[in-house]
């Protein structure tokens, strides 16, 4: 780690975060922020590395097919040339489904498969956090190192299970599949956050009066918004982008299949149509992006600040 | 398409109400032992969800890797034996420990320090979106980005790769990033990094966010800045999400297969466990080794696995 | 050899036979348009499905996969049934998934023999209705046949076809040169040194190559493999070969690698607008063939499919920007060795329409519905009740004149004929060290004869 972290003085808070923070403030009204010539420098640095083949991606997709792959897309800084076909083209697809059907069945498979496991996840987290129960820290290990499973053993007993039960071929599949495969790293994570809370906190409301359930719906769900709120971005981009749970168990028909099946098919049965393959990518990362900057607001600082004295 | 966000709606209430039940049937629960009980509908679910999905399938994965290359056949070590005794294979072990060891590592320091940098300026959502993106962007979208980094061109063609063009633009000779081994190796690892930054960032932002002001003002009025602030205040009090952190990045590098997948095919010397065990599995019919395989990777995961519980013995 | 030779474009791959010219087609050609009124009467003998639903799961995927489902549109409405057609990239990781639990498709198109074994061996596969077989029969050649048989139960009908043994090049830079197309392998190499000699500037080559792709790289390397063998020693090795009679690093195969070596590993003549040989493992194959647009590589070996991998707006012919001539044999006087591909309908299930739908699958009749709507390419198949006439692409008619010629020796590609742990395992490796990391043709053949399946 560089030892060069910025001097950052209090106060100066940017303001996408003012909404509910309950913030007390040490010195008033919003000081700027300073931070150190290097810092700036090294973010600058960090930030160009991060962005540039994405640019590069982006400039690719507004480009003729035949340039993509003869000349390098920083060639168009000098001579440019743009067609708005790649998108065009990938909008309007191949054969006879439209793009938005798989764009609907993305947010019908998506949502449940975000909403599910960060439900069940929040009530295990705060079990495995403040409930005493014989065995409660290797049941909690054991959650969190199933994280190791690769999907691909599991498909096919849970393909067999949900034919017994007779679900498959409906969304339920997906959704049952995504809420398994995303529980052991959101209960990780919730716990990392709900296990942090002031005891002082929980101590105080149940002298109170307020029963395990009041303290979780009441006390520990708003403070641990900000860990809940992060999981839930990663769970959703993770469906989202997800390819092969529901090819798997919807399969690649436009009735049921999400836009990333629609995407992958772009390119036909072979050929790396880079200009399709780019606009593509691009078209199915609005979403997540819009759904970041969404979130992004419940970062708040210092939730607990004040809270405790 | 109605029908579908009907669909979609039920889910949710379903949801909705087995959440309320649970939550009616936990506050039902009294006197000494009501946490026991309570547990039951708290922790019930996750465990009963995963033992059936994910627990249950180990089981058949650790049988079938003990039955012979095709996973049908008698009971036998044979299949570890493949492991340890082909070239190829050990050195998808030895690949893997490179992942596992400088992925997180490297997506930890750069998340953090950034997000260190970025906290409290006006743009900070702007500069936390940048390097968010990369997760926002399918395995798909990622191995086309990549390609027009590394692609290779002779150094007399006009290139299409930018790395290449960065060396022809320096007079050197352009290079195959993705063939010449061992450096091909991390440069598969940067595509990792570069996708996982974006995690480290955000949640350890998030864990920043919450040390309480009055904290970081004390410190200040002690003296503490820079260096000593994140030494003393910072790092201590993130210290756990560091370690979840750290530890949700190894295992996504430990069962990594997908980049490797897209970008060598597991040629050229890049070719980690994970990858395998997917060949073997689904394209070699060798089920049997795929599973074993597999298991290596739950061996492999016990170093990551005894690091936390050392850690949450020392928190709870 | 992978999903990806899952052809559509497909060709005749008539063994010793030659197609027989004869349209079984029941009404004239008329352009295919659904509107227009079909003829059920060939239809009657699959008696009335209405309500049912066939399903039919493919690793081809539009737009490859859209004259397949217009050609069942006269199926559909002359039956009643409905045949709900699914493509995936990732059918052949996914159809054995899709089998074990529980959930395979009534139908898959399955593009390897070998394949096809494994999926037999799950016990789920369904074999092949008698209606099925007899059209087998009659419109197939007996080694067709055999591709679809499993210890002597025939369970999968042959649809199409695709042929690998093309070299891909410019007319028109040959016409500037004053090249001819060789027409035997001596004339090939003479060729070769030739262009090799007229252009020296470093970067043009005359042969590019690439064996790129994904997690199947090398594939392309065994077509190159096969395509030699049959030509340096015959079929009966290549049989013995395939089907493991003779070892894999046996000296005949040794020689095919050091024929094959003598182009791919020398520098002088690869790899064309791409570097040199180290470069054939990490060019993707879509890509590998285009410098020859931009007049730095002049032959690029490739199955009949790489038609369809050109950029748009490149004319495909014999007058076009590109085309493609035969692989040239050693002796064509004596035989015209052919190496190519095809996929096979494997039931999953017994249902009288899934049985209907297999016995249409095998008829002229089917084969003649692609043909009519099959308009960029790809609807040879090895039916010998389809009518030529209907096919509308350069690339269909030229692999239909090779392979009526009556000297073609047709072999099936043999690494889907070997178990899936060679043929799409340790022979793709095989491959790649063998160029990139340049181990010697003994070397590789005998690692790959190592991990032969016992």
């Amino acid at each position: 780690m560089s030892a060069m972290v910025p001097v950052v003085e209090a106060g100066g808070r940017a303001p996408e975060l003012s909404s509910g923070a309950r913030r007390r403030r040490g010195n008033g009204a919003a000081t700027r922020t300073t931070s150190s010539p290097l810092a700036t420098v090294v973010a600058i640095l960090i930030a160009t590395v991060w962005t540039v083949p994405t640019i590069g991606l982006l400039i690719t997709s507004f480009r003729p097919q035949r340039d993509i792959s003869t000349s390098g897309w920083w060639t168009v800084f000098a001579n440019p040339d743009f067609t708005l076909d790649n998108y065009a083209q990938a909008l309007s697809g191949s054969g006879s489904s439209s793009m938005l059907d798989f764009f609907v069945n993305s947010l019908v498979i998506t949502i449940p498969s975000t909403l599910f496991p960060l439900a069940i996840a929040a009530l295990a987290a705060y079990g495995f956090a403040w409930l005493q129960f014989p065995g409660r820290q290797w049941l909690f290990v054991a959650v969190f190192a199933l994280q190791i499973v690769p999907l691909q053993v599991t498909l096919v007993p849970l393909m067999q299970m949900y034919g017994a039960i007779g679900i498959d071929g409906t969304y339920w599949t997906v959704w049952i599949s995504h809420t398994i495969f995303g529980l052991p790293l959101a209960v990780f994570m919730m716990f990392n956050s709900i296990r942090e809370l002031p005891p002082a906190l929980i101590e105080a409301a149940t002298i109170d009066g307020a029963n395990p359930v009041q303290v979780f719906l009441r006390i520990v769900l708003p403070l641990a918004t900000p860990a809940i709120a992060s999981y839930g971005i990663f769970q959703f981009l993770w469906t989202w982008n997800d390819l092969l749970v529901s090819m798997v168990f919807l399969g690649g028909s436009a009735r049921v299949a999400p836009l990333t099946v629609y995407i992958s098919q772009l390119s036909g049965s072979r050929g790396s149509a880079w200009y399709l393959l780019s606009a593509g990518a691009f078209i199915s990362m609005v979403i997540p992006v819009v759904v970041f900057l969404v979130m992004q607001r419940y970062f708040v600082r210092g939730l607990t600040a004040g809270a405790v004295k | 398409m109605a029908e579908k966000f009907g669909q979609m709606l039920l889910a949710i209430v379903v949801l909705v109400a087995v959440v309320g039940v649970l939550l009616f049937l936990a506050s039902l629960a009294r006197g000494k032992r009501g946490d026991v009980v309570r547990s039951l509908f708290f922790v019930g679910p996750t465990i009963v969800l995963v033992a059936v999905g994910l627990v249950w399938p180990t089981i058949l994965t650790i049988v079938q890797s003990l039955r012979g290359a095709s996973g049908s056949g008698a009971l036998s070590f044979t299949n570890f034996a493949t492991i340890f005794t082909r070239d190829d294979l050990r050195q998808s072990i030895g690949n893997t420990a490179i992942w596992v060891l400088l992925v997180p590592l490297l997506a930890i320091a750069i998340g953090l320090l950034y997000a260190i940098i970025v906290d409290r300026t006006p743009i900070e959502a702007f500069a936390k979106t940048l390097i968010f993106l990369p997760m926002a962007i399918s395995m798909v979208g990622a191995s086309v980005i990549w390609k027009f980094v590394y692609e290779y061109k002779p150094t007399l063609a006009p290139q299409i790769g930018l790395l290449n063009q960065v060396l022809k633009s320096l007079g050197f000779e352009t290079q195959q990033f993705l063939v010449n081994g061992p450096w091909n190796n991390l440069f598969l690892i940067i595509v990792m990094i570069w996708i996982q930054a974006g995690f480290a960032m955000t949640v350890l932002s998030a864990a920043i966010k919450a040390i309480p002001d009055e904290i970081i003002e004390a410190a200040k009025i002690d003296g503490a800045s820079g260096w000593s602030l994140f030494r003393f205040i910072t790092l201590p009090s993130i210290r756990s999400t560091l370690v979840m952190v750290l530890t949700t990045i190894a295992i996504a590098a430990l069962k990594v297969f997908d980049i490797v997948r897209t970008m060598t095919g597991g040629n050229f010397g890049t070719s980690v466990v994970a990858n395998d065990f997917y060949s073997a599995s689904f394209t070699q019919n060798q089920p049997g080794l795929g599973s074993a395989l597999a298991v290596l990777l739950f061996v492999l995961v016990s170093p990551i696995i005894i690091y936390n519980v050392k850690q949450l013995r020392e928190a709870y | 050899m992978s999903r990806n030779l899952v052809r559509t474009i497909a060709v005749a791959g008539a063994t010793a036979l030659t197609l027989s010219m004869v349209a079984c087609s029941s009404d004239g050609g008329d352009a295919g348009d659904a509107s227009s009124s079909i003829d059920c009467s060939a239809f009657s003998s699959y008696g009335d499905l209405s309500g049912t639903e066939v399903s039919v799961y493919t690793a081809i995927v539009s737009p490859e996969a859209d004259p397949y489902i217009e050609s069942f549109k006269a199926f559909e409405s002359c039956t009643g049934a409905t045949i709900v057609y699914e493509g995936d990239k990732a059918f052949s990781e996914q159809i054995s998934v899709r089998v074990q639990g529980g959930n395979a498709p009534d139908i898959a198109f399955v593009p390897q023999p070998g394949m096809l074994q494994t999926l037999v061996a799950t016990g789920e596969a369904v074999a092949a209705p008698a209606e099925t077989e007899s059209n087998v029969d009659e419109y197939f050649s007996e080694d067709w046949k055999a591709y679809g048989t499993v210890d002597g139960t025939f369970y999968a009908a042959p649809l199409g076809a695709s042929v690998k043994s093309l070299v891909w090049y410019s007319p028109q830079a040959f016409a500037d040169n004053g090249y001819e197309v060789p027409t035997t392998w001596d004339e090939l190499m003479t060729l070769t040194e030739q262009i090799a000699a007229d252009h020296n500037d470093g970067l043009t080559k005359p042969w590019c190559a690439g064996f790129g792709d994904g997690a199947s790289t090398g594939w392309v390397g065994t077509d190159w493999i096969e395509d030699v063998l049959l030509r340096t020693a015959g079929g009966e090795t290549y049989d013995q070969w395939t089907s493991h009679e003779i070892p894999f690093n046996d000296p005949a195969v040794v020689d095919a690698f050091d024929t094959t070596g003598a182009i791919l590993k020398n520098d002088d003549y690869v790899n064309g607008g791409l570097g040199d040989h180290k470069t054939i493992s990490s060019t993707a194959f879509v890509d590998a063939g285009l410098p020859i647009l931009d007049g730095t590589c002049y032959l690029h070996r490739q199955a009949s499919f790489y038609a369809n991998s050109w950029p748009e707006g490149t004319t495909v012919g014999p007058d076009g920007d590109v085309w493609a001539f035969y692989l040239p044999a050693t002796d064509p006087d004596q035989a015209k060795p052919v190496v190519g591909g095809g996929d096979f309908a494997l039931a999953f299930s017994d249902r009288p329409e899934v049985q209907a739908f297999q016995t249409y699958l095998a008829s002229a009749d089917w084969a003649n519905e692609r043909a009519k709507a099959t308009t960029a390419g790809g609807a040879v198949s090895a039916n010998k009740g389809l009518d030529t006439d209907l096919l509308t692409n350069e690339v269909d008619k030229l692999s239909v004149e090779m392979l009526t010629d009556d000297k073609t020796v047709f072999r099936f590609d043999g690494s889907d004929l070997m178990p899936s742990a060679v043929g799409a395992g340790t022979f793709w490796t095989a491959m790649v060290d063998w160029t990139t990391e340049d181990k010697s043709s003994e070397e590789v053949t005998t690692q790959v004869e190592s991990t032969w399946p016992a």
